[in-house]
Parts: C-alpha cells; sequence; structure tokens
C-alpha cells in the first residue's frame, strides 16, 4: 500500500525551476533516504509532502488524500505527518513538556492528562525523561533533536519527514539520533528521510532516491544503490565519491 | 519662589495624574491589540490586506497627534451626528482614547511587524508541520516569541505616549498637566505648579526608561 505517492511534481520559484517532474513512492513501513548535492531540492521536495511549499504542477497523494486539491484540509493532513527539522525548531518560549503537548491538545483537542502521558512516554523512549522541566535552550543540539523527534511521534502520525536531522549537529551527537531513527525504523514506521548518513541508509533504507538539479536522477532499492556502483549515472558516482570517501 | 501651595492641592493633582494613567493604559492596550492586527495585515499576502495597512501606518505616522485629537474631538461626533441624524456626545475621555489607541497604533504596528520578522521562518514551519493553523501559529507560536522580543521597544514607545498624553489639554481634559495649571492658575503661582510637573514627568519617564534599559539587559543574557 502505497503511502505517500508522488507524481509528476513540478515546482518553480519565478522563472527558477526547484523541481522538476519528480515521481516516486513511499509503500507503507518503507524508509527512504533522499539525498543529493547541495541546492539539488532535497528539502523542497520533501517539504511539498506536508504542503509546506506548495507546487504549481503534478500531484501527491498522502494516505489517499491529495495535497494539491484546493479543498483539502492542510492543518488536518500535517497532524498526520511528522516533520523533524535540520535545526530541531522547538519552541523555545515553551518547556519541553508543553512543546511535546501543545499541538496534541490544541489541534488533536487531547485531553491535558493524555497529552502529558503520551508525551511523557515518547520523551522516555528517546531517553530524556529526567529532562521534562526544562527549556530548549538548556539541552544539547542531539537532546533537542531527539525531543522534536518524540514532539512529532506523539501526534501519533501515520509518516515521518526528516529534513537532514542530524547535518546541524556536533559530530558526537549524530548517533544518539540516528539511533533513535534506526529504531523507528525498525519498528516499521513510514519514513522519509534527507540525509547524507549513508551508514544510516544501508543499516535501515529500503529504498535510495538521489536528486540532482531539481530532478530524481535515481531511485532504487538499497542493495541496487550501494551494491551495483556501475550502473549509478554519472553525478550519483560523483556524489557518493564525495560523501563515502571519509 | 513657593512651593508649599502644592500640598493643599494634592488631591485634584493625584486625580489629574489618574487620568493620565488611565488614558495611558487603555491607549497603550488598545494601540497594541490594534497595532499587532495592522501588522498582521500588513505582512499578509493578499495586496489589498497590506495596502491598506500600510496606507494606514503612512497615513498616521505623516500627521501630528494634536490634530488626530482635536479631529475625532470635533469631526467624529459631527460625523455620528451626520450618520444617524440625532446628537450623540462621545465626550472628551472616549473621544482622546481613540485618537491615542488609533494613533499609537501605527506605531506598535512598525514594532510588532519588525518582532514578528525576526522570529525564524523554521519555527512557523515547526507550527504548521504540527497541524496548527495561521490563528494557532500566531498566537501559540510566533506572537509569544515576538513580543518577548519587542517588549523593551514596546515600553519605550509608552514612555513617549505617557508623556503626549498632555496633548489632552486642546479638548479639556483634566489630566495631570492640565490639573497642575489649572491649580496654579487658581492660587496664582503658575510657575511653581509647572516646575513641579515637569519634575514629576520628568522622574516617572526616566525611571522608566532605565529600568527597561535594566530589562533589556538581563533579558539580552
Ligand atoms: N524561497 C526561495 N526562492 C527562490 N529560490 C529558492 C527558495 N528556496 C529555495 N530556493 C532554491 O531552490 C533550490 C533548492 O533548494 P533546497 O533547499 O530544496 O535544496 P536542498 O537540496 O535541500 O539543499 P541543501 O542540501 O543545501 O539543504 C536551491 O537552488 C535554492 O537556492
Ligand atoms: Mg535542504
Amino acid at each position: 500500500m502505497s503511502m505517500i505517492s508522488i507524481k509528476n511534481v513540478s515546482k518553480w520559484y519565478g522563472d527558477f525551476q526547484v523541481l522538476t517532474d519528480c515521481t516516486t513512492d513511499v509503500k507503507k513501513g518503507e524508509v527512504v533516504v533522499v539525498c543529493g548535492p547541495s541546492g539539488s531540492g532535497k528539502s523542497t521536495l520533501i517539504k511539498t509532502v506536508n504542503a509546506l511549499e506548495p507546487f504549481q504542477k503534478g500531484d501527491i497523494i498522502v494516505d489517499g488524500t491529495s495535497v494539491g486539491d484546493a479543498k483539502t484540509d492542510l492543518p488536518k493532513l500535517r497532524s498526520r505527518v511528522g516533520m523533524v527539522f535540520q535545526h530541531f525548531e522547538l519552541f523555545p518560549h515553551l518547556s519541553i513538556t508543553e512543546n511535546l503537548t501543545i499541538a496534541q491538545e490544541r489541534v488533536l483537542g487531547r485531553s491535558k492528562d493524555e497529552a502529558m502521558q503520551k508525551g511523557l512516554h515518547y520523551l522516555d523512549r528517546v531517553g530524556l525523561k529526567a529532562h521534562a522541566h526544562k527549556f530548549p535552550g538548556q539541552l544539547s543540539g542531539g537532546q533537542q533533536q531527539r525531543v522534536a523527534i518524540a514532539r512529532a511521534l506523539a501526534m501519533d502520525p501515520i509518516a515521518m519527514l526528516f529534513d537532514e536531522p542530524t547535518s546541524a549537529l556536533d559530530p558526537e551527537m549524530v548517533n544518539e539520533v540516528l539511533d533513535v531513527m534506526v529504531e523507528l525504523a525498525q519498528e516499521g514506521m513510514t519514513m522519509m528521510c534527507v540525509t547524507h548518513e549513508m551508514g544510516f541508509a544501508r543499516k535501515v533504507a529500503h529504498r535510495v532516491i538521489f536528486m540532482d538539479r531539481g530532478c530524481i536522477v535515481e531511485d532504487c532499492a538499497k542493495e541496487e544503490f550501494f551494491g551495483n556502483i556501475d550502473a549509478r549515472s554519472e553525478r550519483a558516482r560523483q556524489f557518493l565519491s564525495k560523501i563515502l570517501q571519509h | 519662589m513657593d512651593f508649599s501651595q502644592i500640598i493643599p492641592a494634592m488631591p485634584g493633582l493625584v486625580d489629574g495624574m489618574l487620568m493620565t494613567l488611565k488614558l495611558l493604559a487603555l491607549s497603550v492596550v488598545g494601540g497594541v491589540a490594534l497595532g499587532t492586527v495592522l501588522a498582521l495585515l500588513r505582512l499578509s499576502s493578499n495586496p489589498l490586506l497590506s495596502g491598506f495597512a500600510k496606507a494606514y501606518v503612512n497615513y498616521f505616522r505623516s500627521i501630528p497627534l494634536l490634530l488626530v485629537i482635536t479631529w475625532f474631538y470635533l469631526a467624529v461626533p459631527m460625523l455620528l451626528n451626520w450618520i444617524t441624524g440625532s446628537f450623540v456626545s462621545i465626550g472628551a475621555f472616549t473621544s482622546c482614547l481613540v485618537a491615542f489607541m488609533m494613533f499609537e497604533a501605527a506605531y506598535y504596528c512598525e514594532i510588532v511587524r519588525a518582532g514578528i520578522q525576526s522570529i525564524s521562518k523554521g519555527q512557523e514551519n515547526a507550527a504548521y508541520a504540527l497541524g496548527m493553523n495561521y490563528g494557532q501559529a500566531m498566537r501559540l507560536i510566533i506572537l509569544p516569541q515576538a513580543f518577548r522580543k519587542m517588549m523593551p521597544l514596546l515600553l519605550q514607545q509608552s514612555i513617549i505616549l505617557f508623556q503626549d498624553t498632555s496633548l489632552v489639554y486642546a479638548v479639556g481634559l483634566m489630566d495631570f498637566l492640565n490639573a497642575a495649571r489649572s491649580k496654579g492658575d487658581i492660587v496664582g503661582l503658575p510657575h511653581e505648579f509647572l516646575i513641579f510637573a515637569g519634575a514629576v514627568y520628568f522622574v516617572i519617564s526616566f525611571g522608566a526608561s532605565l529600568s527597561v534599559k535594566r530589562l533589556q539587559k538581563r533579558f539580552a543574557v
């Protein structure tokens, strides 16, 4: 069953075409890694999935709902898709527990108790229950990102989108975040992850998408992507040789 | 110089100060509320709404406050009279209050707009990604952060307004300055009373200004 279905999506900023005829599919329980050079449109593509970025052509179907349809209740659709950002984007004026509960209460209409219980459950899962009463500014980058993941999970999402979740982190904090993501993937969460962490891709991805200049250049099974390098496009091989060097 | 007559005049002066503070408080609350609405309109992607807000701000920032006060005092009752056909008196206090709110809103609008713009797009995206609508994202996420950042500027603007409330003498409202002047005239000591009033304005404004600076420093760290 297809959870996210991107069909011939194109997007322009004025004259500049950011996305060109992008088509791909993420099945339920599938983990898809999106990689590609800077400026190739990875963030833009992933943000079209929950309509943070509008697009002019094509359509995206998320669990049967069309994102491009003007009649779609976008806030409702977004509340069902979790998103984790490069710069965490915890709300700095709210405590960790408030960060975890505010959308559950205001968007999903859950009671204070239920929201708190759920929030603390996921905070515990990412190993940060002891920090519940703190504010985001008091946590390290890696801890903030784990809270951000817990915040998204507390909404009981049908899929999770990650936009370079580890690239703003100090190297020693990358793994604590990746560990949480690996666990999620292994539990069968549907995930679309923009990341250059090829170790993560190798470990849990089912498919790898490579983008260049707004186009999806490669879209194949992980084994094929990493195992049969010679069959990859010139651009993909260049990119891989650069990031796999170290 | 004889300042002794100020003591017996105190009750009247206190009443005047209460009037000034009441006018100030209501004008700040109304002005910030209206200014926030204007800021949201100004940032709207709808050119009609943002154009209206821009015109409003430019207009009120280009005319003297005294003109707005007298205009509201004289013209608005006339306008109401013309519309409703009967004589409606809105009174000096209400007309001054409306004038201050509408005038100050233009200045608060620019402060609030800058405050909203200082909050990163990422925060807005995170709010939307959690399913919040525009109103929730603004009310729960963007504005609380923006107001925290702009508090010093809002307070500075309100200190200026505290001084500007004295312009209500033009329509005969008994604020602190007007009370001091009339008391001074009655006892025949206008200079002493005006010097005293000046000292009071200075102490309050300067003291408030210093506390805002201290607040700013504390929030900065
Ligand atoms: N608001 C905008 N207006 C115009 N161009 C934009 C805008 N946002 C992004 N772009 C351009 O669109 C292209 C794709 O941007 P995007 O952020 O999707 O790239 P990316 O693959 O995520 O890159 P990175 O690895 O640097 O995050 C870039 O060339 C960028 O300059
Ligand atoms: Mg990006």
